[in-house]
């Protein structure tokens, strides 16, 4: 017990000295704190995001089935196979189209909800919650609710165009439009929650700022323009950083949709990552996604906060 | 110090009583048990086929009291994604599904299965003389047996004799494939859907481009393809599918739709009457009835059925047979007791339940007489002349290369891919996965 103990009591004492020596009052109080509770916090993220990262590096260079060890070297081969398909290109780029609509359309759309919503009107808290809803349900429940809206045969779709006189339009089964459906339902899903980030962020500007801008004449779009954008930067940049992080991961609401289909259409990256590597037991392969997608959210996220976060 | 020397042991003595009595405790328990446990792992979403194996189970642990069977359920995907690494971790089951073929080859492999051949042979091949020959052979590799195979099925058309009516088709004309594009067009002409298609699953797709090849080429191209030899998939006969397929998926056959339509909706599809035919499993008259619209569907005797028809020129014959073969396998670390629970299970006895349940064609010799349905029952007569059974494409070639053939088959029936380009892309697969 006593022996046990003995390494630990001399090693913080050590440092702690050594700390002190360098002269900061704040080490003798602060080294307790950091011995305690960073042990813990280190292992599990070492057990459970360092160490799972590394494993699928380290997969990535072989083909492997998930049976056994791997033990195939290839090398860089998946990688090489992985840019030759043609389903992982079109995932890509379904990806960057996403983020693309999410800030166009989404964000823009949220903004000018949460303008109209950021007032103390009677019956702006309905509103808000309505539009919230939407962010509120499943993924996957919300997948599964629009492919039966969008269902040619027996969805509301097949209704509306029923009730119009015109032909139903299959719209998940096209693939040219499918991408388009499933935009619309990534939109319909998540701009509530980037409409209350920016609800949040008008309520935070300074009143007063507006109505000097009132007394001097400014128009509706001068002030919305001058001061509420200006004012509102740190959020939308905020907002902007959840939708393309978001936008990269996006794959349980795809998933009943259309499983990424018809021809491969619909895929973004962590649905190729499924259907690639986990169903066709290409753990090889499905890794080497896995790393492709892991360095693309690390550039885009630490570079968009080195870049336009640096202030806030 | 001493002081608490003492009290830690006399903490320690304390502590190596009581875990003594738990112990006792256990062992008593145990001992009035003694029980082994079978684990049991399936994928059966019908509650009326799972509470047929319950009362199975049940059965047999009332005849042996030391053995507890377990059932434990997964759903089909999760199944697949779940079990290599369930497999290889201490909560093994000990009985599996399998649909053989390269995945059940894959796990025989890399040691995780129970050989089976020297059970199986025992007492001068008992137990395997009680299944049908066809059923212990597709679940041979090696010459070793790795499943205890519990049924088989049949892929073929059925079609709604109603619709075929109205539309003028005698169904017992079909013979050709020529004559089945006729059908088709005739169909078509009357202002009916021919074809309920599941593209939306691809699998149900990739059916027709695997009958295909199967009559143009028979036999021998497509195992040559399988193994690697010759021209492999790029084999003028499997060429030849492709375009037949193509040629087919012109005339635009299926519903609209179809490329996002699942199967369960194909199946209610025609069971609501709103497409002539489908090309289905052996128990698509149940699995009609269950996805109709109106939970009837067609009404049994409104189904016909007949063979997916020859190729002119073909080297396959109409007798050559696309199908399920189903079976149990068992892990390595399982008890003798799992082994014994697998013969019971699939006994002619409790086997001709299953069928009377319209659960499936059996495989155990003597059973046949328990299928009941007119429509399962011409199946099982098919399977009974087969020339040649040949397992699902996508499962006989394994899930990475099966998962590709699927894919092609969906490309070249709606016209994104050449037959020769889809050839290829299987061709590069299996490439990929052998070296």
């Amino acid at each position: 017990m006593t022996e046990l103990s003995l390494p630990t009591t001399i090693l913080p004492s050590k440092r702690g000295a050594r700390v002190a020596k360098s002269g900061n009052p704040l080490a003798r109080g602060r080294l307790p704190v950091l011995l305690l509770f960073l042990p813990p916090a280190i292992l599990l993220f070492t057990i459970f995001v360092i160490l799972p990262m590394g494993e699928a590096a380290w997969y990535s260079l072989y083909h492997w089935n998930g049976y056994g060890s791997p033990q195939q070297f290839i090398g860089l081969r998946n990688f090489q196979v992985l840019f030759n398909n043609a389903a992982f290109t079109q995932a890509l780029w379904n990806n960057g189209l996403i983020i693309l609509v999410s800030i166009l359309i989404q964000i823009p759309l949220a903004i000018w909800l949460a303008m109209m919503l950021a007032h103390r009107i009677a019956g702006v808290v309905v509103f808000r919650l309505i539009f919230f809803l939407p962010y509120v349900l499943a993924d996957v429940a919300a997948g599964l609710i629009w492919r039966f809206v969008y269902d040619g045969d027996y969805g509301l779709f097949a209704a509306v165009s029923g009730f119009l006189g015109v032909s139903t339009p299959y719209v998940l089964a096209d693939r040219h439009l499918a991408i388009y459906a499933v935009l619309a339902v990534i939109v319909w899903k998540y701009f509530g929650f980037h409409m209350m980030l920016f609800i949040a962020g008008l309520q935070s500007i300074d009143k007063s700022v507006i109505e000097a801008a009132e007394i001097d004449g400014a128009t509706g779009w001068q002030k919305f323009r001058h001061i509420t954008l200006p004012l509102l930067g740190s959020t939308v940049r905020l907002s902007i950083f959840f939708a393309v992080i978001g936008s990269l991961q996006l794959f349980d609401m795809i998933m009943p949709l259309t499983g990424g289909g018809p021809s491969n259409s619909t895929q973004t990256m962590v649905t190729f990552l499924y259907t690639y590597g986990v169903t066709r037991m290409q753990v090889g392969l499905g890794s080497a996604v896995g790393v492709v997608l892991f360095v693309i959210c690390v550039t885009l996220a630490f570079g968009y906060k080195r870049i336009f976060m640096r202030n806030d | 110090m001493n002081r608490i020397m003492s009290i830690a042991l006399k903490g320690e003595r304390i502590a190596v009583r009581a875990a003594a009595a738990g112990l006792a405790m256990m062992l008593c328990t145990a001992a009035a048990n003694a029980q082994t446990v079978v684990k049991w792992l399936h994928l059966e979403t019908d509650p009326r086929y799972v509470a047929i194996w319950n009362d199975i189970a049940k059965k047999y642990e009332a005849d042996h009291p030391n053995v507890d069977i377990q059932m434990q359920f997964l759903e089909n995907e999760a199944f697949k994604a779940k079990l290599p690494t369930l497999l290889q971790s201490p909560d093994a089951p000990h009985i599996f599904y399998t649909w053989g073929g390269g995945v059940l080859k894959q796990q025989a492999e890399t040691g995780s299965l129970m050989d089976l051949t020297a059970a199986m042979k025992a007492k001068d091949n008992t137990w395997e003389k009680s299944y049908n020959p066809a059923a212990v052979q597709g679940l041979t590799f090696n010459d070793k047996i790795w499943a205890v195979p519990m049924k088989m099925g049949t892929v073929s058309f059925f079609y709604n004799k109603n619709l075929f009516t109205k539309a003028g088709i005698d169904a017992t004309g079909i013979k050709t494939w020529n004559n089945f594009l006729d059908t088709v067009k005739k169909i078509k002409a009357a202002g009916i859907v021919p074809i309920a298609g599941g593209g939306g699953e691809k699998w149900p797709l990739h059916f027709y481009w695997s009958y295909l090849v199967m009559r143009d080429g028979g036999k021998s191209v497509f195992t040559a393809a399988k193994n690697g030899e010759g021209n492999g998939f790029l084999d003028p006969a499997i060429i030849k599918a492709g375009d037949q397929l193509a040629e087919l998926g012109a005339l635009e056959p299926f519903q609209p739709g179809y490329l996002g339509t699942t199967w369960p909706q194909a199946l209610g599809l025609f069971g609501d009457g709103k497409a002539a035919i489908i090309l289905g499993f052996e128990n698509t008259d149940a699995n009609q009835r269950n996805n109709a619209g109106d939970g009837k569907g067609l009404a049994p005797e409104n189904i016909g059925r007949f063979a997916f028809p020859v190729v002119e020129g073909g080297a396959g014959a109409a007798t050559d047979t696309l199908g399920g073969l189903n079976g149990w396998a068992v892990s390595k670390d399982a008890p003798p007791e799992a082994i014994d629970f697998l013969a019971y299970l699939t006994n002619a006895d409790n086997e001709r339940l299953m069928a009377k349940a319209g659960m499936l064609i059996p495989v155990a010799i003597g059973a046949e007489d328990g299928v009941v349905n007119p429509l399962v029952h011409e199946s099982a007569q098919q399977l009974a002349t087969s020339t040649w059974h040949q397992n699902f494409f996508d499962q006989e070639l394994g899930p990475s290369v099966g998962r590709v053939v699927n894919d092609v088959a969906v490309e070249i029936t709606s016209g994104q891919m050449k037959s020769q380009e889809g050839a290829q892309m299987i061709q590069d697969a299996f490439e990929l996965e052998k070296f």
